[in-house]
């Protein structure tokens, strides 16, 4: 399959894990942070931390909009579900994350019209479809879906759809790492920079992070070649004392990002003054809300919306996981009370979350040894 | 008069209501079968529950299974719901060791049904039963409100007579026994999904609906002695049906995903969606666990009817309970149970 085989090649994996263990100083622990979930999801699936040396630990990151969103916005969408005639839609990736009172998927099994859309536009298209019904779509995700919402919004502005509206949970991603580098039990060395938010925003956001607070950055692509070669980046600028932004998912990545998703997200967004992000609490300028113009699509200017606050089980420390403070496992409802049959926390749902991804690590340790048999 | 304590059924099940997770053939649905139904219908399990139980009737040895079917939509490139009602229940007792015989058949029919698709999948079941050389011999009908049922529910039951000389148990897998995996995964999950038309993808797919029984004779004729445990991977794929093995048999499956046959338009739907080809349902495979040294002859016997046929794995002491997926360049990963239905991943 082209533009994945030739990024799963055994021979390049092999080069590019040699080359780490040659670069990698033997005497150092080396802790850098994936940001982004889908890092989080590949590394998990291609086996990656056996490719690496020990002295190498991946923290990750809070790039899962899923897992960052707080229980209370759930509970708030799902709120919408119980006004007659709506139509409620979301992405596959929420439908299991469970709200106070249930999963998308569990008020679906109990009567409710929710459904999986596969993007905002279908979303649109079920409205012009069904005239006498409100068709709302929970949008979430960081810059990397926020321009597809803007687009249908704007095309529903100009097709005067009326029955459709969006509960904008978007979140952006510089200020989520500005909140992890503050974080004063955070030690970081570099990290492993988000790709498909990148080939909107570009890599210029990022430079503040090489500049001021001295941390390699390298941007990468989602095969195992691609984040072996990112590691191998930042392991030679760690070695040569740099602290740069560098890119090696250029074959999708633009420096400078892509103008049309940026202009379509200026037209339709603003910035929220604070926004409140699960286990990192309430961080100003962090997120979208839908400008004035589009009000009569803003789901929260629709319906009224009743902005819960809901605190996450006290026992469960999302939190501290979600900054890299915590392994998923040291916290202490990990495989125990929460699993990825009974989530309690979003970052048990989500393929990308990185307490799912850990749980399928538990046996690791054995599993290496076996496989070493 | 008190029932004696060792009598009363220990009830497992804790889950407040039933969810769609409970029908998906993963995790919930085992909680659901082993927590609720077993305890109070069958009773402490000496064995883990397969795809058809087995009994004696005056001497000779039977097997009997039931299986329902609902699909959207009812048809799809390769086949039909008729088929699949026909196929399923005859592959569940193929999978257990047996011949299918005879089925009864029970539909549960929304009213407005136009008669032409009823008539349409009646006869898909009648082509299916003479292709599966199983008689169709009775069955129910009924009728629900329009809006109570999504057009037609299909179940079938079947009894079959065992095979000979064929005895199917995860307790008889032991480490070095080989996975042998008749054929490519998926096509039929992917089918349903891109059958549905919510996704703006097409490929050149077709369902894998059909009997797996001639493959199950020809490993029994090939190498029954060494014949050690057999599935139908339907839903929750090849991971479920081998960690089921694996937790049943208490070692470790261990797969080289290489060697997994996968057509390239599964593949890249799986990449596109974020789902692994090993949590797409099948309805035309079978794959058996085979003792090292009848592993060559049943793989030339499967291979006899299904030319895509390969060894994909083989069974280790650990870690125990386990199954393991090794990549080409030797990452790692341990392969779960689905959970709830593959939902596509979109962020």
């Amino acid at each position: 399959m082209r533009f994945v085989d030739e990024f799963r090649q055994p021979e390049l994996i092999t080069k590019a894990a040699e080359e780490i263990r040659r670069l990698a100083d033997p005497n150092r622990h080396y802790r850098l942070m994936e940001v982004c979930g889908g890092h989080t999801h590949a590394i998990y699936r291609f086996g990656i931390k056996d490719l690496l040396p020990s002295n190498i630990e991946l923290i990750h990151g809070p790039g899962c909009p899923v897992c960052v969103l707080p229980m209370g916005r759930i509970d708030d969408g799902l709120s919408m579900t119980e006004k007659p005639g709506v139509i409620f839609t979301a992405f596959g990736d929420m439908m299991r994350v469970p709200g106070t009172h249930g999963s998308p998927l569990e008020y679906k099994a109990r009567g409710r019209d929710v459904r999986i859309v596969y993007s905002p536009m279908d979303a649109l298209k079920l409205a012009q479809a069904n005239p006498e019904r409100h068709v709302a779509f929970f949008a979430i995700g960081f810059e990397t879906t926020a321009p597809s919402t803007a687009r249908t919004l704007m095309r529903a502005r100009v097709l005067g759809i009326r029955n459709f509206s969006v509960f904008c949970n978007h979140v952006t991603i510089i200020p989520a790492i500005r909140a992890i580098l503050d974080s004063p039990d955070m030690r970081l060395d570099a990290f492993i920079g988000p790709g498909h938010v990148s080939t909107v925003i570009g890599c210029r956001p990022y430079e503040w992070i090489a500049a001021n607070e001295h941390k390699p950055i390298v941007v990468s692509g989602f095969e195992p070649v691609d984040i072996l070669q990112s590691v191998v980046m930042i392991l030679r600028q760690l070695r040569e004392g740099r602290a740069e932004v560098e890119n090696q998912y250029k074959r999708v990545v633009p420096w400078e990002g892509n103008g049309a998703a940026l202009r379509a997200m200026a037209e339709v967004f603003q910035l929220r003054p604070y926004f409140e992000w699960r286990g990192l609490g309430f961080i100003s300028q962090s997120a979208l809300r839908i400008r004035d113009e589009y009000a009569d699509w803003d789901a929260e200017q629709v319906f009224s919306v009743p902005g819960l606050r809901v605190t996450d089980p006290k026992a469960a420390q999302c939190g501290e996981v979600l900054k890299g403070v915590l392994k998923p496992a040291q916290c202490k409802l990990f495989g125990k009370e929460c699993t990825p049959d009974y989530p309690i926390g979003a970052l048990m749902v989500s393929s990308e979350g990185s307490c799912a991804a850990f749980y399928n690590y538990e046996h690791r340790k054995a599993v290496v040894a076996a496989a070493a048999e | 008069m008190t029932a004696k304590p060792e009598s009363v059924p220990k009830i497992r099940f804790r889950d407040p209501q039933i969810e769609l997770a409970h029908g998906a053939g993963g995790k919930a649905s085992r909680r659901l079968i082993e927590g609720l139904f077993a305890p109070l219908l069958i009773g402490p399990l000496e064995e883990p529950l397969g795809d058809a139980s087995h009994f004696s009737v005056n001497g000779s040895r039977l097997a009997i299974t039931a299986d329902s079917f609902v699909v959207k939509p009812l048809t799809f490139p390769g086949g039909s719901i008729g088929e699949l009602a026909v196929n399923g229940t005859v592959n569940d007792l193929a999978v257990s060791g047996a011949r299918a015989e005879v089925l009864v058949v029970t539909f549960v029919l929304e009213a407005g049904l136009p008669t032409d698709i009823l008539e349409a999948e009646v006869r898909a079941m009648a082509g299916a039963a003479q292709r599966a050389g199983v008689r169709i011999v009775g069955g129910d009908t009924k009728v629900v409100e329009n809006g109570k049922a999504d057009r037609m529910y299909i179940t079938t039951a079947g009894i079959g007579q065992t095979i000979p000389n064929v005895h199917i148990s995860p307790k008889s897998v032991r480490p070095g026994d080989q996975v042998l995996l008749s054929g490519p995964i998926g096509d039929h999950g992917i089918t349903i999904l891109l059958a549905r038309g919510e996704l703006d993808l097409e490929a050149d797919l077709r369902s894998d609906t059909r009997s797996v029984l001639p493959m199950v004779e020809a490993l029994a004729e090939a190498a029954a002695p060494g014949l050690r445990w057999m599935r139908d991977p339907t839903r929750g794929g090849v991971a479920t049906a081998l960690n089921e093995l694996a937790r049943d048999c208490g070692l470790a499956v261990h797969l080289r995903e290489e060697w997994i046959p996968l057509h390239d338009a599964v593949r890249g739907a799986c990449e596109l969606l974020g789902l692994d080809p090993l949590h797409i349902a099948n309805e035309g495979q079978c794959l058996a666990v085979v003792a090292p040294e009848f592993a060559d002859r049943a793989l030339a016997a499967l291979q006899g009817i299904s030319s895509e046929a390969a060894v994909i794995g083989e069974i280790r002491s650990t870690p125990a309970a386990t199954v393991v997926a090794t990549s080409t360049y030797g990452g790692t990963r341990i392969v779960d149970m689905l959970v709830g239905d593959p939902l596509p991943r979109i962020c």
